[in-house]
């Protein structure tokens, strides 16, 4: 499903050269639930970033559903964001002043899908993230929990490839970030393949495997619920 | 996304912040508007000094008077005393000028005219009856000036609706009363029908009396102010010229045409000198208002670039949800476009407003140019495509990171 290998992004400012990643490889295969770990600093956003097709790679290859990411066009770029790539933020991005639905709707109207047919598809996710009594609501009468509801619903309209969740329960209380997990592991229980950054363990937790990262460099690769998550946390007193 | 969504969605962007839309749209509102008053001011005070100028034939020639040359001192065209009452009888009776229907003599002055009641100061014209049919001048009521009034010398006058209102109030006839011209009655004899015009030279604001009462009983002078000449045709109007010119020249004496103590202007001329300044005007004043449209414009596109900075995550967002460039573009393009063309239409209606109330006021006759209209709706659209270009583009330009890092 994914396959990165020997990818580095190098930055360049005048004339140093910062590695945000340094030759990193990994494979992610269909179903898997991954979670991307490493303090600020340290490439996750970058990762983030090149997984999300949101910027190309430096050196070394993304494979992503079969396809080369690297030489592609900004416009098949926009199209494999669109179709193939779930986006959930940490803060959530939905556009304000507009409606649950219409928010969900928008993945759709890219994509070309006819107007009919965005109404129902759009329902039915939000039915399923429980906000079928939301619809009509805009961001600001949302709870923060509802709102990343509202964005999970929105990634998974068009059914895509790997849902990509930067920092999904970065801003939301730990109650609600709760639920936002449990339908993580519901959409991954029903076979999709979800990612996810954080830096906090016990959101690390939920995933089935988690890749650490650290000043650019894949450092870990392991199942989740290890002793290595739990020490990590002890030097990252942040989380 | 299909154009109507595009629409409806940046109608309801522009709705969230309105008072901001609103002054956006002012700019390209007064541009408009100002084009189109303007453009239509000018085409109707065009239109009313070709309709008054046309409306007095085209087959018109006028004779003014150049003072008579004293050494090399000469006087201003008009204001000599060097065409007789005589002059104009020899071009009716002369053989040698065979391209001539009418001659037609006239004195004019300004002169103050009372009933007692009212008193106006207009023009008084000393002609003959066929002035009437030289200048196209019907009598709605009453009677013109006879031969018999100019043989006699009577003391009567036609009025001008104009003057007749001025003097007798709107609905009165006034055939049969008395009017004092400088002084001495004449009794009003008829009416003319109305013609329309304004300012200088209008037609209803003249008062008509037999050409010898004006020479012998009012003003104790000879010569003449102008005579009129109606050509056979439009297509002898240049012979007509010539012969005149020569047989004035004769019967006056002179040898030189350089030095002629008259001047034949005719009515083509005077047209196309009157509507060539009238329309550098109108081009003048559009040019102008052209102006204060750029600045409407360059309005909306700072607006725009304002919108485009302060949606920067916005634009990040869309991008990362699979937004194309193409896309982009046409979303803030259509804002700059309903911004300019919703201004357009605005602009219009408030030009034609405004010229509605300047043609009133100044009593012009009141046009709406279809071109300037239509010019106005293609103009306002396009501002909105040039002024509206580079904000979409910079828009669409914008790396979905970078849009969607920025606070």
């Amino acid at each position: 499903m994914i396959r990165i290998s020997k990818v580095s992004k190098i930055y360049t400012t005048g004339d140093v050269e910062t590695k945000a990643l340094d030759d990193v490889s990994f494979e992610i295969k269909k179903g898997e639930f991954v979670a991307i770990m490493g303090p600020s600093g340290s490439g996750k956003s970058t990762l983030m970033h090149i997984l999300g097709a949101l910027d190309r790679p430096t050196l070394g290859t993304y494979i992503l559903d079969g396809e080369n990411v690297e030489n592609l066009s900004d416009d098949e770029l926009a199209d494999i964001r669109n179709k193939k790539i779930g986006f959930v933020f940490q803060a959530f991005n939905l556009l304000p002043r507009t409606s649950a639905l219409k928010n969900v709707m928008l993945p759709l109207s890219y994509a070309g899908t006819p107007k009919e047919k965005r109404v129902s598809v759009a329902e039915k996710y939000l039915r399923m993230v429980g906000l079928s009594d939301r619809l009509n609501n805009t961001p600001s009468q949302l709870s923060g929990g509802q709102q990343q509801r509202v964005a999970i619903a929105r990634s998974l309209v068009l059914n895509p490839a790997i849902i990509l969740a930067d920092e999904p329960t970065g801003n939301i209380a730990s109650t609600q970030a709760e639920e936002i997990m449990a339908i993580f592991q519901k959409l991954n229980n029903e076979g999709h393949t979800v990612i996810m950054i954080t830096h906090e363990a016990d959101i690390a937790e939920h995933a089935k495997r988690i890749i650490h990262i650290r000043d650019g460099k894949l450092v870990e690769d392991g199942n989740g619920h290890s002793q290595r998550v739990v020490k990590f946390e002890a030097r990252n007193p942040k989380s | 996304m299909e154009l109507n969504e595009t629409i409806t969605e940046a109608m309801g962007t522009l709705r969230i912040n309105k008072l901001r839309t609103i002054l956006a749209a002012l700019g390209i509102v007064i541009g408009i508007g100002s084009v189109i008053a303007l453009i239509s001011l000018g085409q109707s005070s065009q239109k009313s000094v070709t309709d008054q100028i046309e409306s007095l034939g085209s087959n018109l020639l006028t004779i003014s008077p150049g003072a008579a040359s004293s050494g090399n001192v000469r006087g201003a065209v008009g204001g000599g005393t060097t065409l007789t009452y005589d002059d104009a009888k020899a071009i009716l009776t002369s053989t040698s000028i065979t391209t001539v229907a009418n001659v037609s003599p006239e004195l004019s002055k300004r002169s103050q005219v009372t009933t007692g009641e009212n008193n106006t100061n207009t023009q008084i014209y000393g002609v003959t009856p066929v002035y009437s049919e030289v200048k196209k001048i019907e009598v709605e009521n009453g009677s013109f000036i006879t031969e018999r009034d100019l043989a006699s010398l009577t003391k009567v006058a036609v009025l001008g609706p104009q003057v007749s209102e001025d003097l007798f109030g709107e609905g009165t006839n006034p055939i049969g009363k008395t009017v004092r011209i400088e002084g001495k009655a004449f009794k009003v004899i008829g009416v003319t029908k109305e013609k329309g015009g304004t300012g200088f030279n209008n037609q209803d604001d003249m008062i008509y009396i037999p050409l010898t009462t004006a020479q012998k009983v009012l003003y104790g002078q000879n010569y003449l102010s102008s005579i009129s000449i109606e050509a056979k045709s439009a297509d002898v109007m240049v012979a007509a010229q010539d012969e005149i010119g020569y047989f004035l020249l004769d019967r006056h004496n002179i040898t030189d045409v350089s030095k002629a103590d008259f001047r034949i202007m005719n009515q083509s001329d005077i047209l196309s000198t009157a509507s060539s300044i009238t329309s550098t005007f109108t081009s003048l004043l559009s040019g102008i208002a052209a102006i204060s449209l750029l600045v409407g414009g360059i309005g909306i596109m700072n607006i725009m670039l304002v919108t485009v900075t302060e949606r920067t995550r916005e634009i990040g967002l869309r991008k990362a949800l699979g937004a194309r460039k193409k896309t982009i573009i046409t979303q803030f393009l259509t804002e700059a476009i309903i911004l300019t063309f919703g201004g357009g239409i605005l602009g219009i209606i408030l030009g034609v407003l405004i010229s509605f109330i300047l043609s009133k006021t100044m009593s012009l006759p009141f046009t709406i140019s279809f071109g300037a209209v239509v010019l106005a709706i293609v103009v306002s659209g396009a501002t909105g495509i040039i002024f509206g270009w580079y904000p979409a583009k910079k828009a669409s330009d914008l790396e979905p990171i970078e849009a969607l890092r920025y606070e």
